[in-house]
């Protein structure tokens, strides 16, 4: 009598403890009604729109292009995003369900930072009360979005178990949830977990291929040959692939973090490394040893550095539709530095793995055809961390 | 019959868990053989996993210092069949699906027939999830243990009726780990249950005292006590064995 619901082939599912099988059930009640309702649909257009300043731009990178000289090279600007990455279209969604819902506490795991930031202003803008998760390694990394999300109102508790980095904090953020759940909505911050978070998530983040359609529509009049996005969990992968996936003329790449390369230890790509698994709640591939147990990973990107990633990334890589591609550290360090001085964008870290592919990809492609980047966040977090690597010691 | 059942003979079951190799598979060995020799009913045998999502702060140590000294599920398995040569009484493994998954579900569960182990346990594999588990459980003759919350309400009943072995009945919200106090109503829950099964129910999460045991053994058919026993481990290490044996005596003469 296995449910079916959730599953994309044979990844996702609801692997969860008993304790919270009622909530996660109550979610996609919840989400299922609310999904359909015109009213909690305007209320996040509205949101999205005056709020978090969408529609994101798509911007011709004309300088980029020359200089590759190959495919035309678009850029997705969910970086200009309130809060400077992709992660509020997820988060606005899930703090208005959750409110409809009349929970009136949020909790959230982060990794860079990014999603615990967004959640910090989502609850903050909704009278809700804020609890972000985040490993103690990621809040060293990261001590501005720390000092950030405290400023918004939000307690921030560093975890020490495990690893004490992303994956350690959706494993606290899941026991706290089982702990209570009367008033607390868990924020999921990426399409991973249990479902229906893989479904609400990739449907909240869906915004990013509809807008990349209409808006390559109106300029080209035809759609791009490629649309290239970083893969950790796989959230804005999955917002820039979703609508798309039935165009199969769209090649959908994804760039994993192969942190100092895929055949050492120290890489986060689980595509290319992992195998099948059922942890923090899905099926899916995972990095392990040969007994299951799931490996510490490494990636220069705290946002990238998790050792699993989505259900439908998963299916999408096993029916071939998308191609999931590794990138080093030092790739994305490159891209990170060359975007910046060709375009005068700073891309989030996270976001340069895109980047780089795309320099590796465009210049063996026609002039005429199209490539459209997601720049999924803003770099302005990363810097520090990026001149360290340079071997420039400075601190935020 | 599953042999599970013969633990609940003997009045009402004491259930204690262990980490298996915390702080070595050797200490493992004589704490199980401490803990039956004074009373234990059934042992829980827990697999490390890296990540234990339902685990409090204490037996997420446990985890961890076992892996950190090698342990492996293959040299559990061996621990087991030594185990065996002298413990009659049901045991059950406690560990993470990724576990079974990974090792190849089929290979693992047929390994639990072979050496004896009666149940299984995996926290993270709900009523929705465990067809997968449970058709090669059935095969292989070894209990998926099913485990009822404070939360299931509704979901009670559909849980109960497939349930077999025994029920782990979740005493309180949130992880594993000592309790001061266990405010669930679980004399309620026990009723609901009792109209859909005569399957035994167990009680775990939050049980440490005599005085615990007492109360939970009121209203169910066990207790199953997990963090207390770590707790001693951690603080005996090597000597924990016989501190164990008495601390076993102590609860299971108190559920009497």
């Amino acid at each position: 009598m296995t449910n079916q619901n959730g599953r994309f082939g044979m990844h996702g599912g609801q692997y969860m403890p008993e304790t919270l099988m009622n909530a996660v059930i109550e979610l996609e009640e919840a989400y299922n009604h609310y999904k359909n309702d015109p009213e909690f649909q305007a209320e996040l257009a509205e949101l999205f729109n005056n709020y978090a300043g969408r529609p994101s731009r798509l911007y011709y990178a004309e300088k980029m292009t020359k200089d590759l000289g190959g495919a035309k090279i678009y850029l997705k600007r969910e970086d200009l995003n309130h809060t400077g990455a992709h992660k509020i279209n997820n988060v606005l969604g899930q703090a208005l369900l959750a409110k409809k819902m009349g929970k009136t506490r949020l909790i959230a795991e982060t990794g860079a930072g990014q999603h615990g930031v967004a959640t910090a202003t989502a609850a903050a803008l909704m009278g809700m009360e804020c609890v972000v998760f985040m490993g103690r390694e990621d809040t060293e990394r990261q001590a501005l979005n720390v000092y950030r999300m405290r400023l918004l109102g939000a307690e921030v508790i560093p975890v020490e178990t495990g690893t004490a980095t992303l994956k350690d904090a959706v494993s606290e953020a899941m026991r706290e949830w089982t702990n209570r759940m009367d008033d607390t909505h868990y924020c999921l911050g990426s399409v991973m977990g249990p479902h229906p978070f893989p479904t609400i998530v990739r449907d909240f983040q869906a915004v990013i291929s509809k807008e990349i359609k209409e808006q390559m529509l109106e300029k080209e009049g035809r759609l791009p040959d490629a649309v290239i996005a970083c893969v950790g969990g796989g959230s804005n992968a999955i917002g820039t692939f979703y609508n798309f996936i039935e165009d199969k003329e769209v090649q959908l790449i994804g760039c994993e973090a192969a942190g100092r390369g895929v055949d050492t230890f120290e890489t986060a790509a689980t595509i290319a490394t992992g195998r099948p698994g059922i942890f923090h709640g899905m099926k899916s591939y995972f990095c392990q040893d040969e007994y299951g147990q799931i490996a510490p990973v490494y990636s220069i990107s705290a946002g990238l550095d998790y050792p699993g990633v989505g259900p439908e990334h998963a299916w999408l890589h096993d029916i071939g539709r998308a191609q999931y591609v590794p990138v080093t550290d030092d790739e994305a360090v490159n891209a990170f530095e060359y975007l910046s001085r060709t375009e005068g964008i700073i891309p989030a870290i996270e976001s340069a793995h895109a980047v780089a592919y795309a320099q590796k990809l465009a210049p063996s492609m026609d002039k005429d055809q199209i490539i459209v980047i997601t720049i999924s966040g803003r770099g302005d977090k990363d810097c520090a961390a990026i001149a360290r690597y340079r071997g420039e010691d400075i601190h935020e | 019959m599953s042999k599970i059942h013969e633990a609940f003979r003997n009045g009402k079951a004491f259930i204690p868990f262990i980490t298996c190799g915390d702080p070595d598979l050797e200490t493992t060995k004589e704490a199980v053989k401490a803990m039956v020799a004074n009373g234990a009913d059934l042992v829980e045998l827990g697999i490390p996993f890296s990540d234990p999502t339902a685990e409090g702060p204490v037996i997420q140590g446990a985890n961890l210092r076992a892996l950190k000294g090698g342990v492996t599920t293959d040299k559990v398995f061996d621990m087991v069949r030594e185990l065996r040569k002298d413990v009659t009484v049901p045991m059950v493994f406690m560990t993470y699906a990724n576990v079974v998954y990974s090792y190849g579900a089929e290979k693992f569960i047929s390994t639990c027939k072979e050496i004896g182990i009666d149940g299984l346990i995996l926290p993270d594999i709900p009523y929705e999830e465990k067809e997968e588990f449970q058709a090669l459980c059935t095969e292989y003759d070894v209990n998926l243990i099913s485990m009822i919350a404070p939360t299931s309400e509704n979901r009670i009943a559909m849980i109960a009726k497939e349930a077999e072995g025994f029920i782990y009945l979740v005493s309180s919200l949130g992880v594993t780990g000592v309790r001061t106090e266990i405010k669930t109503d679980l004399a309620s829950i026990t009723k609901v249950i009792r109209q859909y099964t005569d399957v035994p129910v167990a009680i775990g999460f939050g049980i440490s005292t005599p005085e615990q045991a007492a109360k939970m053994a009121a209203v169910s058919d066990g207790a199953i006590v997990g963090s207390a026993i770590i707790k001693i481990l951690d603080q005996y290490k090597a000597e924990a064995p016989a501190v164990l044996g008495e601390y076993v005596k102590s609860m299971k003469d108190a559920m009497k």
